[in-house]
């Protein structure tokens, strides 16, 4: 008979303490970001999709075409191309794939290329109309970045 | 003809708890043969989420199963990443530096952190209460902010490497898990009051679906279902690895093993894990994060190797058998949640269809973790 | 302004379906409002400000949608489910007085007629589920109906109490024998009515089918209920008639306990207009409550819900009482008043 009105007064005891909580967390500051009307910006280390890393002066590519990034990668997402020019010693990028509906942001691809040639792009505004959206032409992108 | 005389059975019949339902945490199924509210037979179907993780390894070489590691438990991910590094280094030799040790312990005590949090958000939003569901989505906003700054992804970690980790830390790591931790520690007490000393809670939890520590053992359950009955079993205490051994803390343990108890455990799990990151944070050495010589493609010597750690789920073991190639030969990964899945058939047998569900979700499961 | 006789009905007659009406749709609004806060997000606030036109654009898309009716449902009965649960809501307007003029009807058996409409709401709900022709919908709306049954009794155990304390059940006469300061008002009658008090909203919240005794919609174990097989505009009215329901159970606890339309302290206006504004308050701070309540706790399951009931309400109503009534007979005694 005690534990039954132990229970009870302890019961409705806590049914108020749990309505003091919420009364709490009512009135204090939402903690919510109104996005897209305000946006927060990526950490340095964010994770997207990776781009080429233009060099300071020509702001061409880095990249010398080894294809190590396109061995490293589980997924077979990246194809490059290039091709060695006339009296030059080293070869040169003509164009480079990514294919980013198989993409697992893994990163062995970056950590694989010894020239620093690709990293991790900020880019999270990724909606598309279709699938082709997602094939990324990354020289392209670097050259319309570079102006 | 069996199936036949059952369908025509007027006192029982058979409801799709389906593959779509908010309650099952994923894509499961489960068959239920009810008597009126009560479960006669409950059969989970599996094989909705099978993505052939452990086909994938074949086919891959070492480097590369990684991402892999992460989306098999996404919400716990870096333990996954851990065990299997923890194999391939253990075959072939590799000494992990002490620094990316103490780092790994202290990113995968905080995953565990933030996989607690979401199972107690999904647990009582099953029960019915809506709101502590975003209380523990905001504290774990933060720890996913923390890991973010240092991993660069929220979720699926592809963070460890063979031999230490992608990238160090920074101060403002360090920093911001402190205050992270006092945060945290401010606002568990708001979580008992509201969740755990709460009567309708009580009431619904206590003495519901009761797991004898002989059918965990039976059925090969670990993890905080294991210890919620009474069973003192966790790798990190029974087979120590990595920098646990020098780290002070307890594993709780209930011995009613009903669902409470194993709220409760997962509970003071978080609390407890909030001890080894203070504690790994202050003992932190200075030196390298990756180990020098690890070779560029790796082949481990032919054999069979085996390797668990503590996931947030319960057991989590890698086995690799290797052929001295650079892809597996076989890699066999052991999921937790399929071992506690596993007991639900018998467990659940005479319960109603609430406390069945209360059982499920004290059982956390992560579906895509059972089919892999 | 006295209005004659025929013209007095049809504005009473607009002004409760209105009033009705824009309740149902802002109360969702409030509702979405209250639980964005509590969970330290803001609710609705794209459209119009602060989301206020919110419940435009959700009638609109629910009168948009197509009524299916699927196969195999009883036709007369699916389609009268959602009524049965709605008009007897609108109907109890009539005897409620929202202020010392503002009342439809001033029914000297106000608080039966309001119980005998609450009763048909129970097979509004039962029709529902059964005319589905849905294993689940059947399921809960037979756990409705006895969860509605047993929180009947404590419910009308607790008004016979008031209806001892106060002598009538006129409902303006009960508020207007709460006049003066709020020592004055039922809740502080005798020491025992503030347990009254809780048990009679507990009740009320168990009638409408509210969180934390929400098992007949809200189950994520079977999917929505006696409802699931609504589309557009039946559930539309369903939930109407929800709400309508919450504002009868909390102008009902703030008429009987918390002095209806009189103000806390004596000397401030209630007369008119204040009045409204004084009953409109204690109601929609009763129905916030109601709201603060659902977004706390988890759900009970149903025996935990009747045990309530049966092991912890009634007995507890019954003994409020018995003592109500030894009091009101001893009490003139022991101060000397024969």
């Amino acid at each position: 008979m005690s534990g039954y009105f132990k229970e009870l007064f302890g019961g409705t005891k806590s049914l108020f303490v749990g309505l003091g909580v919420t009364i709490k967390y009512m009135v204090k500051p939402v903690v919510t970001v109104q996005y897209p009307h305000e946006t927060l910006t990526m950490t340095p280390r964010f994770r997207g999709h990776i781009e080429l890393v233009g060099d300071e002066e020509t702001g061409a590519p880095k990249c010398v075409v080894c294809g190590m990034c396109q061995k490293a990668c589980p997924s077979n997402c990246i194809s490059l191309t290039g091709e060695k020019p006339e009296g030059g010693k080293k070869k040169v990028l003509t164009g480079y794939t990514l294919n980013f509906t198989t993409c697992s942001l893994c990163g062995l691809c970056v950590e694989s290329c010894k020239f620093g040639a690709i990293t991790f792009s900020r880019d999270y505004n990724l909606a598309g109309p279709s699938k082709g959206a997602y094939i990324f032409d990354l020289k392209k992108r670097l050259e319309e970045k570079s102006g | 003809m069996i199936d036949l005389a059952r369908s025509t059975n007027q006192e029982t019949f058979v409801m799709n708890l389906g593959p779509q339902h908010p309650a099952t945490h994923g894509v499961l199924r489960v068959k239920l043969t009810m008597d009126g509210e009560y479960i006669v037979n409950a059969e989970p179907v599996l094989g909705y989420v099978h993505r052939m993780h452990e086909k994938m390894g074949e086919n891959r070489t070492w480097a590369q199963f990684m991402p892999n590691t992460g989306r098999l438990d996404y919400l716990g991910a870096l333990s996954y990443n851990h065990g299997y590094v923890k194999v391939v280094e253990q075959a072939m030799g590799i000494e992990v530096p002490e620094r990316a040790e103490y780092l790994r312990v202290i990113t995968v005590e905080l995953n565990r952190i933030a996989s607690h949090l979401l199972w107690f958000g999904a647990f009582v939003l099953d029960l019915g209460g809506f709101t502590p569901l975003l209380y523990a989505f905001d504290d774990r906003e933060h720890i996913l902010d923390l890991l973010e700054s240092v991993t660069g992804s929220r979720l699926t970690f592809c963070y460890f490497r063979f031999g230490g980790l992608y990238n160090d830390i920074d101060d403002n790591f360090v920093t911001g898990t402190r205050a992270f931790i006092k945060r945290l520690r401010k606002r568990l007490p708001d979580y008992h009051n509201l969740v755990t000393k709460n009567i309708i809670l009580i009431k619904r939890l206590k003495g519901v679906g009761v797991l004898p520590a002989e059918m965990c053992r039976k059925y090969g359950a670990t993890g905080p279902v294991l210890r919620g009955s009474g069973v003192q079993y966790d790798v990190r205490k029974n087979e120590p690895y990595s920098v646990y051994p020098e780290l002070d803390f307890d594993v709780p343990v209930y011995a009613e093993g009903d669902s409470m108890a194993r709220y409760m455990v997962r509970m003071d799990e978080i609390e407890q894990c909030m001890r080894i990151v203070e504690q790994a944070l202050d003992k932190l050495p200075e030196g390298p994060v990756m180990a020098e010589k690890v070779p560029k493609i790796l082949k481990p010597a032919p054999g069979d190797y085996y390797g668990a750690v503590e996931a947030a789920r319960g057991s989590f073991g890698v086995r690799i058998v290797s052929d001295g190639t650079n892809t597996p030969y076989r890699l066999k990964l052991r999921s937790p949640t399929f071992s506690n899945l596993s007991l639900y058939g018998e467990a659940s047998r005479g319960m109603l269809l609430a406390d069945a569900l209360a059982l499920m979700g004290s059982l956390d499961l992560v579906i895509p973790e059972i089919d892999r | 302004m006295i209005l004659t006789e025929p013209w007095r009905v049809l504005v009473f007659l607009v002004g409760i379906i209105a009033f009705a009406a824009l309740n149902a749709a802002y109360l969702v609004w409030l509702e979405r409002k209250v639980a964005g806060h509590i969970q330290g997000r803001i609710g609705p606030k794209e459209v119009g400000p602060f989301g206020l036109l919110q419940p435009l654009a959700d009638g609109l898309k629910l009168m948009s949608k197509q009524l299916l009716v699927p196969k195999g449902v009883d036709p007369l009965l699916f389609k009268v489910a959602p009524l049965l649960v709605l008009v007897p809501a609108v109907m109890s307007f009539v005897t409620i007085p929202f202020s010392d003029t503002l009342v439809a009807r001033n029914i000297d058996i106000g608080l039966l007629l309001i119980f005998a409409f609450a009763s048909v709401n129970v097979m509004g709900l039962l029709l529902g589920g059964w005319g589905s022709n849905n294993k689940y919908a059947v399921i809960s709306a037979a756990r409705a109906v006895s969860q509605n049954v047993a929180y009947e009794i404590p419910m009308l155990i607790t008004v016979i109490t008031m209806v001892m304390i106060t002598g009538t059940m006129n409902l303006n006469e009960m508020v207007v024998q709460q006049a003066g300061g709020f020592w004055n008002w039922h809740i502080f009658a005798n020491p025992l009515m503030p347990i009254a008090f809780l048990i009679f909203f507990t009740c009320s919240l168990a009638e409408t089918n509210r969180a934390p005794f929400d098992l007949g919609e809200a189950e994520s174990e079977l999917i929505a209920g006696f409802h699931t097989e609504y589309s557009g505009m039946g559930f539309g009215v369903f939930f109407m008639g929800e709400y309508a329901n919450i504002i009868i159970g909390c102008s009902l606890s703030a008429i009987l306990f918390l002095g209806g339309w009189h103000s806390p302290i004596g000397f401030l206006p209630d007369q008119g207009l204040w009045g409204l504004c004084w009953f409109l308050g204690k109601v929609y701070f009763l129905i916030f409550c109601v709201m603060w309540i659902r977004w706390t706790y988890p759900r009970t399951t149903l025996w935990g819900l009747l045990n309530l009931s049966w092991k912890i309400l009634i007995p507890i109503s019954l003994l409020i009482l018995l003592l109500t009534g030894a009091m009101i007979k001893v009490w003139p005694l022991i101060i000397g008043v024969s």
